[in-house]
C-alpha cells in the first residue's frame, strides 16, 4: 500500500468518526471513542507521512478516486511538501485528540463539538494531499465549514455568533479569491489539475494577478494583514483544543497553499513577487504583536501572536521568492527551510500555548489576564509547560522558535547579492521589523506569563483554581518536549526538509547530518553556526550551579519583610501590576499613532466621594479604516435594494420584461 | 412552390402576431376569450402548414393539441369560469390602449431586430419563423404586464406560451416529446392558476390582483 492510499483511507477513517460522533455525541463514551480514534488515526498519518518524508528514494505517490468532476474526478498527490504539512497536521491534531480527552470533560455541548472535530482534521488532509483545483477548493472549503461549525458551537455565548459570522464571510471572501488563481492558472493550461498547471508554468513568469490572487485567498485564511480581522475574534472562540488546531494547523494549511501555488504552480517568480510578500510579512509581524500587546484575553492574545508568527513566515517565503527569481536557489532554500521550519515550530508552541489557556480557562473559567494570577502556585505543571512555550514563541534558545527565526536572519543576511536595488533597502528594513516584532512578542509573554501565573490571584476563581488532568498535561509536556528536542537537534529537521527544497527550488540546504557537534551551518562553516546543544547544556549547568551556589553559600537566615507598595499599604490583590499597566510603554510609544491610543483622568470635582478614573482606549483603526467602510456600502445598498421583496406580482412581472427587454436591446445593438 | 410555401408559413407566423396585437386592446373579457381562440387557431394552422412544408407528420399532432386545447377546451372553460365568476362586465388596463400598442410595436420592431442579426445563415423559415415566435413571446408577457385581473393574465400567459410552440415548431427536428410536454405543462398551469382564481375570489370577492396587494398592506 502507498503512502497515499494509507492517508486517504485515513482521512475516509476520520470520516466515518465523525459519524460516531453525531451517534454518541452526547454519552462520556463519545467523548473517548472520537477523541481516542481521531488521536489513533492522526499519529497513524502522521508516521505514513513522515516515513515517506524521510524517505530519500520515495517519489511522488499519487491516487485518483471517482468523485468530484464527472469527466476529471478527484487527483491525489503525496510530494515532499505535503508529507511535510501532513506531518504537521497529524503532530498537531493528535496532540489536540490527546488534550481534548481530558479537556473535553469541561465541554457542555459535545454533541456541537463531536461530529465536526474529526471533518475538521479530515478536510486539512484532504486540502495538503489535493492534486486539482476542485478539489483543492472543495477540501478548503470543507475545512473552512467545519472548523466554522466548531466556532459556532458555544454560539449562546456573548460575541460568538459574530465571530463566526465575520469568519464565514472572510473565508468566502478567500475561496473567491483562490477560485479566481485557478481560473487564470487553468487558463494557461486549459485543464484543473496541478500537473497541468505545472506544465504550461514550466519556462513562464508568474504573472502578478495571480500571485496577488493567491496572497489574497491563502493570506486570508491563514490571517495576513489587514486580512487578519477574523482569525482573533473566531481563533478564541471555538473550543480550546480546537483553537489550537486552528491556530496551530490550519493557519499551515493556508501557508502550504500559498507555496504550492506560488512556488509550484504559477512559474518562474519575480522579484517583485518576493518585494509584495516581504512587505505584508513584515507588517503583518510588527502589526499582530501589537495588537496581542493591547490584549487581555489570554487567547485572544494568543490569536494575535498566530498573526505575528504567519507574518515571520510570510517574511521567509518573501525571501526565498526574491533570492529564487535572481537566480540563488542556494539562499532562497535557506529562507524557505526557514519558513517551512517556523510552520513547524509554530504549530508545536502554539498549540501547547493553547492548551495551557484552555487548562486555565477549564479550571478558572477565566481568559481575562486581569482576573487570573498565582497559578503557578495551583496549577504548577500547566505553569510549567506553558512557560516552556512562551520561551519558544518568544524566541529564546534553547527552544525551537530561536532557531527558525535565526535561519530567517541568516537568509536576510544574504541580501547584499540581491541586485534589485528595492530588495536591497527592503529586506534589511524587515529584518529590523522581524527583530522588533520578536522583542515584543518577548514582552507580550513576559506580560502574558508574568499576570496571569505570577503574582497573587485577582479572583476567586484564580484562587481556587486546580490542576489539570493527567490527559491535557501529557498533550502540554509532548509539545514541549517537542520544542526543546527540535530547538537542540534542529539539524534533523532541516535535513528532512530538503526533499521538499530540492522539489521546490531545485537546490537543497547544506547536509547537516555530518556537521561535527551536532551544530547546524546555514550557509558555510566560516559565516556561521548554531549549536543548541552547546546552548542548552550551557544554561542547565550555569542554571544549576548558580542554584548550588545560592542554596550552598548563601545565608539561610529567613527575613520576612513587607513587600514595596509605594507607601500605602493595601492588603488587596488588584494593587498589584496589571497587564494594562505592562501594556501602558508600548501602547504610548507605538500605539498612539497606529491603534489611536489615547488615556484620560477623569478626577472628580472637589468634595466628591467618586473615585478618580483612569481610561485607555483603544480602536481599531484597521477595522474601522478598511472594514467598517464596506460593511456600511453593504448595508446601505441592501437596505436600498430591500424595497425589491415587497413589491406587486405585477411589478415582478414587469421586471423580468423589462430584464428581458433590455438585454434584448443589448444583442440587438452590440455590433 | 418553395416561394409559396415560405409565403404562406410567413403569412400565418405574421397572421399571430397580428392576432397578438388584436388581444392587447380588448379590454372586454369575452371579446378576449375570443381573440384568443382565434390565435389557437392561427397557430394550429402555422403548426400544420409546417407539418406538410417539412414533411413531419408530428407536428399534425401537435396542431391538433393546438386546436383542441387551445382553440376550444380552454377558452371555454374560461368562459364558464368568467359567468361562473361573473365579472363578464369588468373592463380594466392599467395602461391606456395607444402607448399599449406603440410598446407592442416596439417590441416586434426588436426582435425582429435581434433574431435577424443572431440567426444569420440559418433556415430562412426558421428565421422569421423565430423572430415571429419572440414577437409573440415578448407581446404575451407585455400583456401580462399591463393587465390587473387574474384572467386576463392567464390569458396573455397563455399566449405567450403559442409563441413558444411556434418557436419549437419553426426548428426542424424538434421531437414531439418536447411539445407533448410543453402542452400538458400549460394544462396543468392553466389548472392550477383555475383553482388559484377560484380561492382568490373566495377570499377577496374579485379577480382584480391588486386586493393581493391591498391584503399585503401595500401601498399602489
Amino acid at each position: 500500500m502507498s503512502a497515499i492510499t494509507g492517508l486517504l483511507a485515513g482521512i475516509g477513517a476520520l470520516l466515518v468518526t465523525a459519524l460516531g460522533g453525531i451517534a454518541f455525541g452526547r454519552h462520556a463514551a463519545g467523548r473517548l471513542l472520537v477523541y481516542g480514534t481521531a488521536m489513533l488515526l492522526c499519529s497513524a498519518m502522521a508516521a505514513l507521512a513522515l516515513a515517506h518524508l524521510l524517505d530519500p528514494a520515495a517519489a511522488p505517490s499519487t491516487a485518483w478516486l471517482p468523485l468530484g468532476l464527472p469527466w476529471q474526478g478527484a487527483l491525489f498527490r503525496l510530494d515532499a511538501l505535503s508529507a511535510f504539512f501532513a506531518v504537521v497536521i497529524g503532530l498537531g491534531g493528535a496532540v489536540a485528540s490527546l488534550f481534548a480527552l481530558g479537556y473535553g470533560r469541561h465541554e457542555h455541548a459535545p454533541g456541537r463539538v463531536l461530529p465536526f472535530y474529526p471533518l475538521f482534521l479530515a478536510g486539512m488532509n484532504l486540502v495538503v494531499l489535493a492534486d486539482d483545483a476542485f478539489s483543492f477548493l472543495l477540501s478548503w472549503e470543507f475545512m473552512s465549514l467545519s472548523s466554522w461549525a466548531l466556532v459556532m458551537a458555544h454560539h449562546q455565548e456573548r460575541d460568538n455568533a459574530r465571530a463566526g459570522y465575520v469568519y464565514l464571510v472572510m473565508a468566502s471572501f478567500g475561496t473567491l479569491a483562490l477560485l479566481l488563481c485557478f481560473g487564470l492558472l487553468a487558463s494557461a493550461s486549459g485543464d484543473y489539475t496541478f500537473g497541468a498547471m505545472r506544465a504550461a508554468a514550466q519556462g513562464s513568469a508568474a504573472t502578478l494577478p495571480v500571485l496577488a490572487l493567491a496572497l489574497l485567498g491563502a493570506g486570508s485564511k491563514a490571517g495576513i494583514v489587514p486580512l487578519h480581522a477574523w482569525l482573533p475574534l473566531a481563533h478564541p472562540a471555538a473550543p480550546s483544543h480546537v483553537s489550537a488546531l486552528m491556530s496551530g494547523v490550519m493557519t499551515k494549511v493556508a501557508v502550504y497553499g500559498f507555496i504550492r501555488i506560488a512556488f509550484d504552480l504559477s512559474g518562474e517568480p519575480q522579484w517583485w513577487s518576493g518585494f509584495l510578500v516581504l512587505l505584508v510579512g513584515g507588517a503583518t509581524a510588527v502589526l499582530g504583536v501589537l495588537y496581542a500587546l493591547m490584549q487581555h484575553d489570554l487567547k485572544r492574545l494568543l490569536a494575535y501572536h498566530t498573526v505575528e508568527n504567519i507574518g515571520i513566515i510570510y517574511i521567509g517565503l518573501g525571501l526565498a521568492l526574491a533570492f529564487q527569481s535572481n537566480g540563488l536557489p542556494a539562499a532562497a532554500a535557506l529562507a524557505l527551510t526557514a519558513a517551512l521550519f517556523h510552520v513547524f515550530n509554530h504549530s508545536a508552541f502554539k498549540s501547547l500555548l493553547f492548551f495551557g489557556a484552555g487548562a486555565v480557562l477549564a479550571a478558572t473559567g477565566e481568559r481575562d489576564m486581569e482576573r487570573l494570577g498565582g497559578l503557578i502556585h495551583r496549577m504548577p505543571m500547566t505553569a510549567f509547560a506553558f512557560l516552556a512555550g512562551c520561551i519558544a514563541i518568544s524566541a529564546l534558545p534553547p527552544l525551537n522558535g530561536f532557531v527558525s527565526e535565526w535561519l530567517t536572519f541568516q537568509a536576510i543576511l544574504q541580501s547584499p547579492e540581491l541586485p534589485q536595488w528595492a530588495l536591497k533597502i527592503m529586506v534589511p528594513a524587515v529584518g529590523g521589523l522581524l527583530a522588533l516584532s520578536a522583542a515584543l512578542a518577548a514582552a507580550c509573554f513576559v506580560k502574558a506569563y508574568g499576570i496571569g501565573f505570577l503574582g497573587r490571584p485577582r479572583s476567586d476563581a484564580a484562587r481556587d483554581a486546580k490542576e489539570a488532568d493527567a490527559f491535557s498535561l501529557t498533550a502540554m509536556f509532548v509539545l514541549a518536549g517537542l520544542c526543546l528536542a527540535a530547538g537542540i537537534l534542529p539539524g534533523f529537521v532541516i535535513d528532512a526538509l530538503a526533499p521538499a527544497m530540492q522539489a521546490l527550488l531545485g537546490e537543497r540546504m547544506p547536509l547537516q547530518a555530518g556537521v561535527d557537534w551536532l551544530s547546524i551551518v546555514p550557509v558555510a562553516a566560516g559565516r556561521s553556526s548554531y549549536n543548541g546543544w552547546l546552548v542548552f547544556a550551557f544554561i542547565a549547568l550555569s542554571a544549576s550551579l548558580a542554584v548550588v551556589i545560592i542554596h550552598r553559600f548563601a545565608s539561610h537566615a529567613r527575613r520576612r519583610a513587607p513587600a514595596w507598595d509605594c507607601g500605602t499599604p493595601d492588603p488587596d490583590p488588584a494593587t498589584q501590576y496589571t497587564a494594562g499597566s505592562f501594556a501602558q510603554p508600548i501602547r504610548r510609544v507605538f500605539g498612539t499613532w497606529i491603534f489611536a491610543a489615547r488615556e484620560q483622568v477623569e478626577m472628580p470635582p472637589p468634595g466628591s466621594t467618586a473615585p478618580a478614573r483612569h481610561v485607555a482606549v483603544v480602536r481599531d483603526l484597521l477595522w474601522e479604516w478598511l472594514y467598517a467602510p464596506v460593511a456600511g456600502a453593504v448595508a446601505f445598498a441592501s437596505g436600498r435594494l430591500n424595497v425589491l421583496q415587497f413589491l406587486t406580482i405585477r411589478r415582478y412581472l414587469a421586471l423580468v420584461f423589462l430584464a428581458l427587454v433590455s438585454l434584448l436591446l443589448v444583442l440587438a445593438i452590440w455590433p | 412552390m418553395d416561394r409559396l410555401a415560405f409565403d404562406i408559413a410567413h403569412l400565418l407566423a405574421g397572421g399571430l402576431v397580428l392576432v397578438s396585437f388584436m388581444m392587447l386592446y380588448q379590454d372586454r373579457l369575452y371579446a378576449l376569450l375570443n381573440i384568443f381562440a382565434v390565435h389557437a387557431l392561427v397557430l394550429a394552422a402555422s403548426v400544420g402548414w409546417q407539418a406538410h412544408i417539412q414533411d413531419a407528420p408530428h407536428l399534425y399532432v401537435t396542431a391538433g393539441i393546438a386546436l383542441v386545447f387551445k382553440g376550444l377546451v380552454i377558452p371555454m372553460a374560461l368562459h364558464r369560469m368568467i359567468q361562473r365568476l361573473g365579472i363578464h362586465r369588468e373592463i380594466e388596463t392599467v395602461i391606456g390602449v395607444g402607448p399599449t400598442m406603440l410598446a407592442g410595436m416596439g417590441l416586434v420592431a426588436l426582435s425582429v431586430a435581434v433574431m435577424l442579426q443572431v440567426t444569420e445563415g440559418a433556415d430562412p423559415i426558421a428565421r422569421e419563423d423565430l423572430a415571429f415566435a419572440l414577437a409573440v413571446v415578448l407581446l404575451g408577457l407585455l400583456m401580462m404586464v399591463t393587465r390587473r385581473n387574474a384572467v386576463s393574465q392567464v390569458v396573455g400567459f397563455m399566449s405567450l406560451e403559442n409563441g413558444l410552440v411556434l418557436a419549437a415548431t419553426g426548428a426542424r427536428g424538434m421531437p414531439l416529446v418536447v411539445e407533448i410536454s410543453v402542452a400538458f405543462s400549460i394544462l396543468i398551469a392553466f389548472i392550477v392558476i383555475g383553482i388559484f382564481l377560484f380561492r382568490i375570489r373566495e377570499r377577496f370577492d374579485t379577480v382584480d390582483v391588486q386586493a393581493l396587494d391591498r391584503h399585503r398592506g401595500e401601498r399602489q
